[in-house]
């Protein structure tokens, strides 16, 4: 990290500046034209001249040869202060947060204290108490400031403490100061010089003050150089510049080094951080080229992929060709491509997938919603007969909770902690239909009343924090029906909640009667809830067809895999089979199939060129494989055992509980 | 509510007793006897072994640190060694100048700088980096120099305001006002680009949380989500931010009572550090210490106002 501080420009031109205000200091006795005390009275108060290149002041002083022996005592005594706040803080964060206990409580009461202490007028205490005593005065501004440090080392220690190598240290019995001193210590050093630079920054500031009071040290100082400006302001205001403008370079020196190891330490982040808040609209960039996103030694000649199943006419909504790409250093990446289905209303849909096929993005991009660098770079989609340019994110939100809604993975986190759920379904509701007044009201609680929860008034007088998941994502399918959409996007509505959670919130969903894409990994979920399946591996669609189809006689070997890898299939007393190999990340795609790498039937025909969706051969559906019947060869030997599972898989459906206890890997 | 100014007591009044005992333990350690500094190196030895008894130098130092807590509990913060007056009377009468140098600072920097990081937030671009610049600038440009230049400025090359001097205001509003107007604004200039920054990254951290997207996907206006769930929810780091700000105003304040000379605590402790002057010393920081304690207790109740977490 350090080292990266050396790529930034501005850093070693600070570096440089101090080091060099450090040698002329030290210098000074050689190099300064005057002592600190000669006096030329022939040319007191003068501006910058031969003799006195920056002027001279009370008596003819020479500003110059002052500014080089005044730098030895801000530097010096500044060095003290960060010393100590260092010597004092590193230790005492690295005890209070690898020891916990009574060592971290004392700290975080000293720091608690010491925050509510103005540091100047410590200082002055000290300076009243020691009259002249600079180093006094400095000590206890680094004592005073050092518990803020160790409060801030013992947060990063904690973090540290539980991971895996230092509690592999631990065991083979190493002394605890060896491991603070070898995982710890080199772990929190980024942090620690960050603070150390911006805290010298605040030493400065204030032993210039002292010096400028006059109650610091009798030596000349930078500080009493802009007191002696302040006295002749009106004959020489020209006194002002040479002392503020290295005091000021000085402190900025230091304030730039700490912002750039902030950027350093931080780098990744606040690129992310930046682009999300600049990517809120979602323009689409201009010269994001649709062919461009996609990789580009498969642009040639793509065999044209077959029309999605389903309805072509009467479809509520007809996807084609989403292709979305992510900004990855400045390169952007394709993450789905060219992904098309239809839904019919009422229908309900699952999207299936390991994590990182793109699903979640897919639903996201339907109503302009993508997060960070996300762009549409190509895709239509034809919504209740109208046509939608999925990249054009303005046209998008009129559909959005009026048309579609969505549930998101987290229902805590998709509330605002800071209202009431009454006053977040008042807003929804009065966003997006002709109600108002206390009809709105009646309609919070029939909105909650829908969503069964059994005391409508009580949540809806509660804060989120108040509320279970279960209960937090009841409130969310009701604000997601608050705009009385014709379609539910429902992306992973259930992962975080527990398994007789996940059975009562999908009850409720299926008594919506609204046509649901539910994203998700659970087979269960599909089977239980779902008439059409859509398989989607490395950001294609590999298989799809109608759920039973796809369960009973999968046609791809990704799908094949993933269903004997899925404990809702599993019979007892036999091991998992995992499929071998991982997910290649978005960038790493190849030409050819994208399961070539994890397939066992692959040939070498298969990396040759881009696979394009094929009609399964004696069923309705589409897979993306070239072998179908190999495929179908293999999962015949699943079959009989796979046939057993869905039997009971769609009993358990029909009566409505899908308390498949095992359908959460 | 009752909890959280519960809690608060429970920080606070440690906080006020530790620096005061903090402070009369270093006082004990000062070189040399106060009853003859008071009484100059010509007072015969009997006069000064008198007035040690009377000032309770003889006794040991906690009973004199109890004596001293007990009094201050009454009002009475001991006589000045330099004045000979009451330190309580001294202090009345000059902490609504500094409390009012803070006090119209923290107005003027909350302001603007909540309103420019705001708006820098949102629209990005330039004004960010003006933004990063200038907080910079605010962090490097010490004040009691900024304060001189802007005299230099706007009160002796175009004179615009007195250079220095106070018009207490139930002398002349005006005066007061013109009097007050370079060390606020200077006091102001140094703390509001800091503060824009901390405001814009807070408000750039709710725009990228999961709550304000799924707004948007409810169909809630942008200026809605700004205006009202970002800004509530970026208000309470904001309110402790300006609670640390508050503290380093106070020294800040320090030395521009003495740029502008203006009768306040600063320039009242700045004098009385060059004069050895401890029993004003011990009463500035008990005031301080009480008005940095309120300034907490205010930022904690906003702070349970905006979260209902914590007022639960
Ligand atoms: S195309 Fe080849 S590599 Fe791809 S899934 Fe089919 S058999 Fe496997």
């Amino acid at each position: 990290m350090i080292r990266r501080l050396f790529h930034k420009p501005v850093a070693v031109v600070s570096l440089a500046w101090i080091a060099i205000l450090i040698i002329l200091s030290v210098l000074a006795p050689v190099i300064a034209p005057y002592g600190p005390q000669d006096q030329d009275l022939a040319h007191a108060l003068e501006g910058p001249s031969r003799a006195h290149l920056l002027g001279s002041g009370v008596l003819g002083l020479d500003v110059l040869s002052r500014l080089l022996y005044g730098g030895r005592v801000t530097l010096v005594s500044t060095a003290i202060s960060v010393s100590v706040y260092a010597l004092l803080g590193v230790p005492a964060g690295l005890l209070a947060g690898y020891r916990g206990g009574l060592a971290d409580k004392i700290i975080l009461r000293l720091s608690e204290v010491a925050y509510a202490i103005p540091g100047t007028i410590m200082v002055l205490v000290v300076l009243a108490i020691r009259p002249g005593d600079e180093t006094a005065a400095m000590i206890a501004v680094g004592a005073l400031a050092a518990p803020a440090l160790a409060r801030v080392v013992r947060s990063a220690t904690i973090a540290l403490r539980e991971e895996l190598y230092i509690r592999a240290a631990r065991l083979a019995g190493l002394r605890d100061w060896l491991i603070l001193r070898r995982n710890v210590l080199p772990s929190v050093m980024g942090t620690v010089i960050v603070h150390v630079a911006i805290f010298a920054t605040t030493a400065i500031i204030l032993e210039t003050g002292l010096g400028f009071l006059g109650v610091g040290t009798r030596q000349v100082t930078w500080g009493e150089m802009v007191a002696e400006a302040s006295h002749n302001l009106g004959n020489q205001p020209w006194l002002l510049v040479p002392s503020g403008f290295v005091i000021i370079s000085l402190v900025l020196a230091f304030g730039l080094i700490g912002d750039g190891l902030r950027d350093a330490t931080a780098e990744g982040y606040s690129i992310r951080q930046t682009s999300r808040a600049r990517g809120r609209g979602n323009k689409p960039a201009r010269s994001a080229k649709p062919d461009r996103a996609l990789p580009n030694k498969a642009a040639a000649n793509i065999p044209p992929d077959p029309p999605p199943t389903g309805p072509e006419t009467g479809a509520l909504l007809a996807l084609n060709g989403l292709t979305i790409t992510f900004e990855t250093n400045g390169k952007p990446v394709t993450v789905v491509e060219n992904v098309s289905f239809t839904v019919a209303p009422g229908q309900m849909v699952g999207i299936v997938g390991e994590s990182g096929s793109g699903k979640s993005v897919t639903v996201a991009a339907l109503l302009g919603l993508l997060r960070g660098t996300g762009q549409v770079s190509a895709g239509t989609m034809t919504f209740a007969g109208q046509p939608f340019d999925l990249s054009q994110t303005k046209a998008l939100a009129a559909l959005r909770a009026r048309r579609i809604a969505l549930i998101s993975q987290d229902p805590m986190s998709s509330l605002d902690p800071c209202f009431t759920i009454r006053y977040q379904l008042a807003e929804v509701i009065k966003a997006n239909t002709p109600l108002r007044g206390t009809a709105v009201g009646e309609r919070v609680l029939e909105l909650l009343r829908a969503v069964r929860l059994p005391e409508p008034e009580l949540t809806a007088r509660s804060y989120p924090h108040q509320l279970s998941g279960g209960m937090a994502q009841r409130v969310a399918i009701a604000l997601a029906l608050a705009g009385e959409p014709d379609l539910i996007l429902a992306d992973e509505p259930t992962t975080a909640l527990d398994v007789t959670v996940q059975a009562e919130i999908m009850d409720v969903l299926r008594s919506l009667g609204k046509a649901i894409i539910l994203v998700t990994h659970d087979w269960g979920l599909l089977v239980d809830l779902c008439e059409k399946g859509i398989v989607m591996y490395s950001g294609q669609v590999v298989e799809e067809g109608s759920v039973e189809r796809i369960v009973a006689q999968p046609r791809h070997p990704y799908t094949v895999g993933l269903l004997r890898s899925n404990p809702y299939f599993a019979t007892a007393g036999q091991p998992l089979p995992a499929i071998p190999g991982v997910v290649l990340p978005p960038g790493r795609w190849p030409v050819g199939c994208h399961f070539a790498e994890r397939c066992s039937l692959v040939r070498p025909v298969c990396s040759e060129a881009r696979v394009a969706l094929t009609v399964v051969r004696d069923r309705p559906g589409l897979t993306r494989c070239l072998f179908q019947d190999q495929v179908a060869a293999q999962a015949a030997d699943q079959a009989a055992a796979m046939g057993a599972a869905l039997g009971a898989a769609l009993e358990i459906g029909v009566q409505g509980t899908g308390q498949a206890a095992g359908s959460q890997p | 509510m009752g909890r959280v100014i519960g809690r608060w007591f429970i920080t606070a009044v440690p906080v006020v007793l530790v620096v005061s005992m903090l402070t009369f333990i270093l006082a004990s350690f000062v070189p040399g006897d106060p009853a003859r500094a008071i009484l100059g190196a010509s007072a015969p030895p009997e006069q000064v072994e008198a007035l040690r008894q009377q000032l309770g130098l003889d006794q040991p130092l906690p009973q004199r640190y109890w004596d001293w807590l007990v009094a201050a509990l009454q009002g009475d913060l001991g006589r000045s060694i330099q004045t000979r007056g009451s330190v309580a009377t001294e202090l009345a009468g000059r902490v609504d100048v500094t409390i009012s140098l803070i006090g119209f600072g923290l107005i003027i920097i909350t302001l603007v700088g909540v309103t420019l990081g705001l708006v820098s937030a949102i629209k990005g671009g330039w004004l960010g980096r003006v933004v990063d610049v200038a907080s910079l600038a605010g962090l490097a440009v010490p004040g009691f120099w900024l304060g001189l230049v802007l005299v230099a400025a706007f009160a002796v090359a175009i004179p615009i305001f007195p250079a220095t001097g106070f018009v207490r205001l139930s002398d002349s509003p005006g005066g007061w006002a013109a009097s007050m107007a370079l060390p606020v604004i200077t006091l102001a200039l140094t703390g509001t680009a800091g503060l824009a920054k901390q405001t814009r990254s807070s408000v750039m951290d709710e725009l990228g949380k999961d709550y304000v997207r799924m707004l948007r996907a409810r169909g809630v206006s942008q200026r809605r989500i700004i205006l009202l769930h970002v800004c509530r929810n970026a208000g309470a780091p904001i309110v402790t931010v300006i609670g640390l700000l508050f503290i380093g105003l106070v020294g800040g304040a320090v030395l521009l009572e003495t740029v502008f000379v203006l009768p306040g605590l600063g320039s009242l402790t700045v004098a009385a550090t060059r004069a050895h002057d401890i029993p004003v010393i011990l009463g500035v920081t008990l005031i301080l210490s009480i008005v940095v304690v309120t300034v907490n207790l205010a930022v904690e109740i906003s702070y349970a106002l905006l979260n209902p977490k914590v007022r639960a």
